[in-house]
C-alpha cells in the first residue's frame, strides 16, 4: 500500500505500538476469564484493576467511578438511559443540536415514547448560548447531556460551567467527551460534571473499546443486563485485552498530552494557514479561539466535498467532509447547519484532524496538494468563476 | 466509501468534454448550489439538427461528475431526436452503473439535456416552482408531485427509498414521506391498506366515553400486556381510569423488580397509548 498521510484522526487513530505490546499477553497467554473461581482466570482481575487506575488517573477520577463499555456510543446511550431510569418521573431531556448520533439519535428515540427533548441551537461559530442552556432546564429534566468538544468542527463548549449550572437547577449533567479525553487535561475531583464518555480509539487505542466515568453517588441503572460485571453496572465478560489497552493509552495520554498538543497545534496551524493562503474563497468553521488543537474544518466554496476527497485520496491523503454525499444522506452535516453555515459552503467542507503521528512533511505534502485539487474541481465547476476574473 | 466502477472513476478523475462552448446553440442548466449538485450542458448543433459538439460544468460529487462526462460523449453526434431517447438509465448504463442512492445523478444528466433541447425548439420551458399544475412535495429539495410521478413510472419504483435515489424527494427532512408513498399508491392504483388501517385506528381515538375507555384499556392489558408480563413470571390489575389517568397495579415477580420498574411503567404506558389513546398516563400503586 502506497503511503497515506493520514489527517482523519477524529474519526479513528493508529494504535500506539506500545499500547499493542501491552495487550498481546491476552490473547493467547492470559487469556482467562476474570470472573473465573481458578488462579489462572482470577488472575486477570488484577490486570483490569490496573486498567482501571490508568483511566482514573488521566481524568483525576477514582477508580471505582469508572466503567468500561465497548464504545462511545455505548458510553453515551448508558449514560443518558440510566437517568431517565432512575428518574422515570422526569420526562425532560436537554441536548444541543450539533451533538454526535450516539447522543442525538438516541433521544431522538425517545420524543416516542413520551419524552420531550429541547435541542439547543449553536451560533456561528458553533457556540451555545448559555441563557438558552439555564432557561431550557425544566424540575422535569432527568438530564442534560452536552459534548465536551465537536467531532467535526473541534468546537469546545464550556462544559464544566455548564455542569455547575446543571447541577444547581438540580439535573444531572453528562458530557459526551470521546473527541476531549486524551487531547486536553481533565480533572473530575473539581468537577461538577456527573457522568462523562470515552472512547480508546480516538486516542490511539482500538476500536470496540471506552469507558464511562460516573460519578460516585450518582444513581446509576445499567444498560447492558445480565451478569455481575463492573459491580453489576455493565453486564458482559470484560473484553481484558481492549480494556488494557484502554489503559495503556491512558496512561501514554496523561504523560504526552501536552508536549503532544503543542506540537499538533503547531502542526494545524500551520496547515490551515497555508490553506487559506493557497485557496481563495475558504474560510474556517467553528470558534478559533476555543478549539481541540487538531482539528481544522475548512469549507471550500463552489465545490462539493465527496469529490474533494476523491482526488485527495488519489493523492494518498485521508480527511472527511462534511458533505451530502458522504453524510449517508442528501443533506449536509447537521453540525454545520446548526451553525448557519450556508449550504455552499457546507457541502464544500473538508475536516483534517491531527495526531501526535503526523509530522512536518505531512503538512509540507497537504499544502502541496490540496490547493491543485480545489483548482482543478473549480474549474469544472459552474460556479464562482466570477470572483476569479 | 462508495463502491464506483471504474467506469465511473475513470471519468470522474479524467473528465471528457469539460469546459463551456463559446456561443453555444443550446444551454441546459439544472440544479443549484444549496442541492448539492448543479450542471450546465452547453451545445453546438449544426442546420441538419445534429450534436456537433457538448461541454459540461458540474458542481458536485464523484457521480455527478461522471454523469455528466458521461452525459457529453453518449449526446456527440446525434441529432436532437436521437439524444432525447437518452434516458439517465442509458447514462448510468454507459458508467458501468451508479451506485442505487446515486442514481439522481444520471438524472440530472437527463433533465439538463431535454431543457437545453427544449430551449433550443423555442419551447416554452416552465420552471416547476411556477407551475400551477404542479405542487411541490419535497420542500428540501423542491421536488413536485409531477416529477416523483415521473421517476415513479419510469424506473418502476414501489418505495419512498427508491424515489429518494432518483430524485432526491425525502432526502431533507423526511416529513414528506407519506405524500411520496401517497403519489406511489396513485401511480399503482392499489388500495392504500396502511392508510385504512390507520385510519381504522383513528376512529377509536375520536373523543370517547369514559365506559369505552376502560373497555379499551382492559381489552389492551388482556390482549397486549398481560401475556408479555406473565412470560416473566408477573402480573398485573386495573385499579382505576379516570380520565386519561390509567391506575394500575403491578404483581407477582413484576412488583418485586426495582430496576426494572421504570421500563415496565414505560411499556405498559406506550401500549395504552397505542391501542387507546395517546394521552393516556400510566400511575402505579403499591399496596
Amino acid at each position: 500500500m502506497k503511503k497515506v498521510i493520514y489527517m482523519d484522526n477524529n474519526a479513528t487513530t493508529q494504535v500506539d505500538e506500545r499500547v499493542l505490546d501491552a495487550m498481546k499477553p491476552f490473547f493467547c497467554e492470559k487469556y482467562g476469564n476474570p470472573s473465573s473461581m481458578h488462579t489462572f482466570g482470577g488472575r486477570v482481575g488484577s490486570d483490569i484493576v490496573k486498567a482501571r487506575e490508568q483511566v482514573a488517573d488521566l481524568i483525576g477520577a477514582r477508580p471505582d467511578e469508572i466503567i468500561f463499555t465497548s464504545c462511545g456510543t455505548e458510553s453515551d446511550n448508558a449514560a443518558i438511559n440510566s437517568a431517565l431510569l432512575s428518574f422515570p418521573e422526569k420526562r425532560h431531556i436537554v441536548t444541543t443540536r450539533v451533538e454526535h448520533p450516539s447522543v442525538l439519535s438516541f433521544c431522538k428515540n425517545f420524543e416516542n415514547r413520551g419524552y420531550v427533548v429541547t435541542y439547543l441551537s449553536v451560533d456561528d461559530k458553533g457556540n451555545l448560548d448559555i441563557e438558552e442552556l439555564k432557561n431550557s432546564i425544566k424540575d422535569d429534566t432527568a438530564i442534560v447531556s452536552i459534548m465536551a468538544a465537536n467531532n467535526e468542527t473541534g468546537v469546545i463548549f464550556p462544559f464544566e460551567e455548564i455542569a455547575a449550572i446543571v447541577n444547581e437547577k438540580g439535573s444531572l449533567f453528562h458530557t459526551d467527551a470521546v473527541q476531549f479525553v486524551g487531547k486536553l487535561p481533565l480533572n473530575m475531583k473539581d468537577s461538577n460534571v456527573d457522568m462523562l464518555s470515552l472512547s480508546g480509539h480516538k486516542f490511539h487505542a482500538p476500536k470496540g473499546v471506552g469507558a464511562l466515568y460516573i460519578r460516585k453517588g450518582t444513581r446509576f441503572r445499567s444498560f447492558m443486563i445480565g451478569g455481575h460485571q463492573e459491580k453489576g453496572r455493565r453486564a458482559g465478560t470484560e473484553n481484558v485485552p481492549l480494556i488494557v489497552g484502554l489503559g495503556k493509552a491512558c496512561e501514554l495520554a496523561s504523560i504526552h498530552v501536552e508536549e503532544d498538543q503543542d506540537r499538533v497545534k503547531s502542526l494545524r496551524d500551520r496547515l490551515e494557514k497555508g490553506l487559506l493562503e493557497k485557496s481563495p474563497d475558504a474560510r474556517v468553521n467553528g470558534n478559533h479561539n476555543s478549539r481541540l488543537s487538531n482539528t481544522s474544518n475548512i469549507s471550500f466554496e463552489y465545490i462539493e466535498g465527496e469529490a474533494i476527497l476523491l482526488l485527495l485520496d488519489q493523492k494518498g491523503i485521508a480527511a472527511s467532509s462534511g458533505s451530502a454525499c458522504t453524510s449517508g444522506s442528501l443533506e449536509p452535516s447537521h453540525v454545520l447547519r446548526a451553525m448557519g453555515v450556508p449550504f455552499t459552503a457546507a457541502h464544500g467542507s473538508v475536516r483534517f484532524s491531527l495526531s501526535r503521528f503526523n509530522s512536518d512533511e505531512d503538512v509540507d505534502y497537504v499544502l502541496e496538494n490540496v490547493p491543485p485539487v480545489i483548482n482543478r474541481l473549480r474549474e469544472i465547476s459552474p460556479f464562482g468563476k466570477e470572483s476569479k476574473d | 466509501m462508495w463502491n464506483y466502477s471504474d467506469k465511473v472513476l475513470d471519468h470522474f478523475l479524467h473528465p471528457r468534454n469539460m469546459g463551456h462552448i463559446e456561443n453555444p446553440d443550446a444551454v441546459g442548466e439544472i440544479g443549484n448550489i444549496a442541492c448539492g449538485d448543479a450542471l450546465r450542458l452547453s451545445m453546438k448543433i449544426d442546420d441538419k439538427e445534429r450534436i456537433i459538439d457538448a461541454k459540461f460544468e458540474t458542481f458536485g460529487c464523484a457521480s455527478a461528475i461522471a454523469s455528466s462526462s458521461a452525459l457529453t460523449e453518449l449526446v456527440k453526434g446525434k441529432t436532437i431526436d436521437e439524444a432525447l431517447k437518452i434516458s439517465n438509465d442509458d447514462i448510468a448504463d454507459y458508467l458501468d452503473g451508479l451506485p442505487g442512492e446515486k442514481m439522481h445523478c444520471s438524472v440530472m444528466g437527463q433533465e439538463a439535456l431535454e431543457k437545453a433541447i427544449a430551449l433550443y425548439k423555442g419551447e416554452e420551458v416552465v420552471d416547476s416552482e411556477h407551475d400551477h399544475d404542479e405542487k411541490i412535495i419535497c420542500k428540501c429539495f423542491g421536488v413536485t408531485d409531477l416529477k416523483i410521478a415521473r421517476v415513479v413510472r419510469e424506473h418502476n419504483l414501489h418505495t419512498a427509498e427508491e424515489v429518494t435515489h432518483y430524485c432526491k424527494a425525502g432526502g431533507g427532512c423526511g416529513q414528506c414521506i407519506q405524500d411520496i408513498e401517497n403519489i406511489i399508491g396513485e401511480v399503482w392504483g392499489k388500495e392504500k391498506e396502511k392508510a385504512q388501517a390507520a385510519d381504522a385506528r383513528n376512529m377509536k381515538k375520536e373523543p370517547m366515553t369514559n365506559i369505552i375507555k376502560m373497555q379499551l384499556v382492559m381489552e389492551t392489558i388482556e390482549k397486549e400486556i398481560r401475556p408479555m408480563l406473565k412470560s416473566h413470571g408477573g402480573d398485573i390489575d386495573l385499579i382505576d381510569v379516570i380520565g386519561d389517568h390509567v391506575k394500575v397495579s403491578l404483581r407477582g415477580a413484576c412488583s418485586e423488580c426495582v430496576s426494572s420498574g421504570a421500563t415496565l411503567k414505560m411499556f405498559v404506558e406506550e401500549k395504552l397509548r397505542e391501542f387507546v389513546h395517546k394521552g393516556i398516563v400510566v400511575e402505579e400503586i403499591k399496596d
